[in-house]
């Protein structure tokens, strides 16, 4: 049996790494800079909690209708967020966490700074469900979102967003609708990151306000890009390393932040396409030692 | 009252302005959303209060901490950004992010996690009419923003540099092909923003009488809506912006006692705007 530490360790590097591939649609995908994504896994968590508390839906209800809450605010705020460029768009969204944040905490429905309690681990077998199977549970459903992904990058979804990002004017000229598109990863990716708040309220069974600050975003950001923006499993090792990372260094308790910004920041300088990439060191050695293999081997 | 809030939110205003206007001198040239510029803010802050501690003198500490800001921020374009501005504009934002949490923290280790007081007497003394007081820290941010401003657009618009320099923020690379040393203006631009976030922080530092290693944290994206909201670029845009958010926010707080985060005024405000106007107050396409 895993100890609870350990499982409690992964549940959270996975719903990280939910978060990381639900930003990577918007920002790897569609190229479109948000620094306000745990606002969407606010919305969710919010919605689920409201749900299985107030109201009494069941779990699986309450976690469903969170990703498609979550996914409707996305498209809301998506429209008008549009219009604006760039790092407009970034600031903006940031905004957007902010006013969230500031909605959860002054108004007295949402709970304001105390949050909301009393939210469950799921029922299964007629017992509660214990941690490691609602990790596998979660795990499951990101494996389905990861195949999704794999599905619509090669879908003609995905080569819009890939004429999107690479240079919007152009794409528009060829005929690809570039709001609606953007619209698409932005409800999308609001949608998974709604779905992943659902799921952390269930599993941490109280949720504060301060959950879902700037702070947040900028730490799914950071996963991102670490781990190789705009790839499939960067955003999932970006999750990994940086999720893992405060967990490890607790023994150097008192430079653990320092090391984190230091680390984004050598990163970024030395690497910039993160981990993954495509010009990165850790691709290029996969590449050296996949290439023998494929010449010794001549089909 | 009135103009006691009045007065208020132009003093808080004007250090927004400060500190604002560095960012987006950085944002005209290179567009790099400079997170790392509110470590800079905060760093004058500390450096002017070691100045002040061991020499005991205000104006020649609020100089320290300014000249120690500009060379930080040289040294941050210099070291960090140059080599990154070909790649997509996420990684500086993320090395900017990356820098301003290593400097909040590096503040934290060297210089104790509790707040500092910063105890300068200028000798400027308190200004009153009748039932309208001045604080001495109000008159002297002010009279230095007042000061700063009016040096930055004599340089702008009256020096060669200055042409240069609006040059630069509106096509680099026609500027340089008509022989402007296109480097050296940004270093100039950092140079310039860098010593007004660090002034801005010496004078928060004095006018709250506290410095504190995360005081970068809250101005660090307030900055930011600011200069979207005056239109990301415009000098004079971010000069209004900051204006009407110090006003906005000593005025729904402090008069109408809204219960609302005053820090989220300024988001909602750059937020209503950008609704109608997507390029900010005075930006342009």
């Amino acid at each position: 049996m895993i100890s609870g530490y350990l499982v409690t360790i992964l549940i959270t590097v996975t719903l990280y790494a939910m978060l990381a591939h639900s930003l990577n649609i918007i920002t790897g995908r569609a190229g479109q800079i948000s620094l306000g994504h745990a606002a969407f896994f606010g919305i969710g968590a919010y919605i689920t909690a409201l749900l299985y508390t107030e109201a009494g839906f069941p779990f699986g209800l309450s976690v469903l209708l969170a990703g498609l809450g979550a996914g409707l605010i996305g498209a809301l705020l998506g429209i008008p967020c549009l219009r604006v460029r760039d790092d407009f768009l970034a600031i903006t969204t940031m905004g957007i966490n902010f006013v969230v944040e500031a909605v959860f905490l002054y108004i007295p429905f949402f709970g304001g700074a105390m949050g909301i309690g009393g939210i469950n681990l799921p029922k299964w077998l007629g017992r509660e469900m214990t941690k490691p199977e609602y990790f596998l549970l979660i795990l499951a459903v990101f494996l389905l979102l990861l195949l999704l992904d794999r599905k619509l990058d090669r879908s003609w979804i995905g080569l819009a967003w890939a004429s999107i990002r690479e240079d919007e004017q152009a794409a528009e000229a060829m005929g690809v609708d570039v709001v609606r598109f953007k619209v698409i990863a932005f409800s999308l990716g609001s949608a998974i990151a709604g779905l992943a708040g659902g799921f952390y309220a269930h599993f941490l069974t109280f949720i504060m306000p301060q959950n879902f600050g700037f702070g947040q975003s900028i730490v799914i950001l950071c996963m991102v890009v670490f781990g190789g923006i705009g790839t499939r499993w960067g955003p999932v090792l970006g999750a990994l390393v940086l999720g893992i990372l405060p967990e490890i260094s607790r023994p150097i308790m008192e430079y653990r932040t320092l090391l984190y910004g230091l680390l984004l920041l050598a990163m970024m300088r030395f690497q910039p396409g993160g981990l993954l990439g495509e010009e990165s060191i850790l691709t290029k050695f996969f590449r050296r030692m996949w290439t023998p293999l494929r010449k010794s081997h001549p089909a | 009252m009135l103009i006691q809030q009045l007065t208020n939110g132009i003093a808080i205003g004007s250090v927004y302005a400060l500190i604002s206007l560095g960012l987006t001198m950085v944002y005209g040239i290179l567009r790099i959303l400079h997170v790392a510029h509110a470590g800079i803010y905060a760093l004058g802050a500390y450096i002017g209060w070691f100045t002040f501690r061991f020499v005991g003198e205000f104006w020649l500490s609020l100089f320290v901490g300014m000249a120690g800001s500009a060379l930080a921020g040289y040294l941050v374009e210099r070291f960090l950004y140059s080599p990154l501005l070909h790649l997509p504009r996420i990684a500086p934002l993320i090395v900017s992010i990356g820098l301003f949490i290593a400097m909040e923290e590096a503040f934290r280790i060297v210089a104790g996690p509790h707040t500092l007081t910063y105890n300068a007497q200028v000798g400027i003394g308190n200004l009153s009419l009748g039932s309208f007081q001045l604080t001495e820290t109000q008159l002297l941010i002010l009279a230095v923003t007042f000061v700063i401003l009016v040096v930055l657009w004599t340089v702008l618009s009256r020096t060669r540099t200055g042409l240069a320099m609006r040059a630069c923020a509106m096509d680099a690379e026609i500027a340089s092909s008509f022989g402007v040393n296109v480097n050296g203006i940004v270093a100039v631009n950092f140079l310039l923003g860098s010593a007004m976030a660090g002034a801005a922080g010496v004078l928060i530092g004095v006018y709250d009488n506290q410095v504190w290693p995360t005081m970068g944290s809250i101005p660090a994206y307030k900055a930011l809506a600011i200069v979207v909201l005056g239109g990301l670029g415009s000098i004079p845009g971010t000069v209004l912006a900051s204006l009407i958010v110090g006003l906005a926010e000593t005025f729904f707080i402090g008069v109408l006692a809204i219960p609302f985060p005053r820090d989220a005024v300024a988001f909602v405000a750059m937020i209503l705007v950008l609704m109608f106007r997507p390029y900010g107050l005075l930006g342009k396409a």
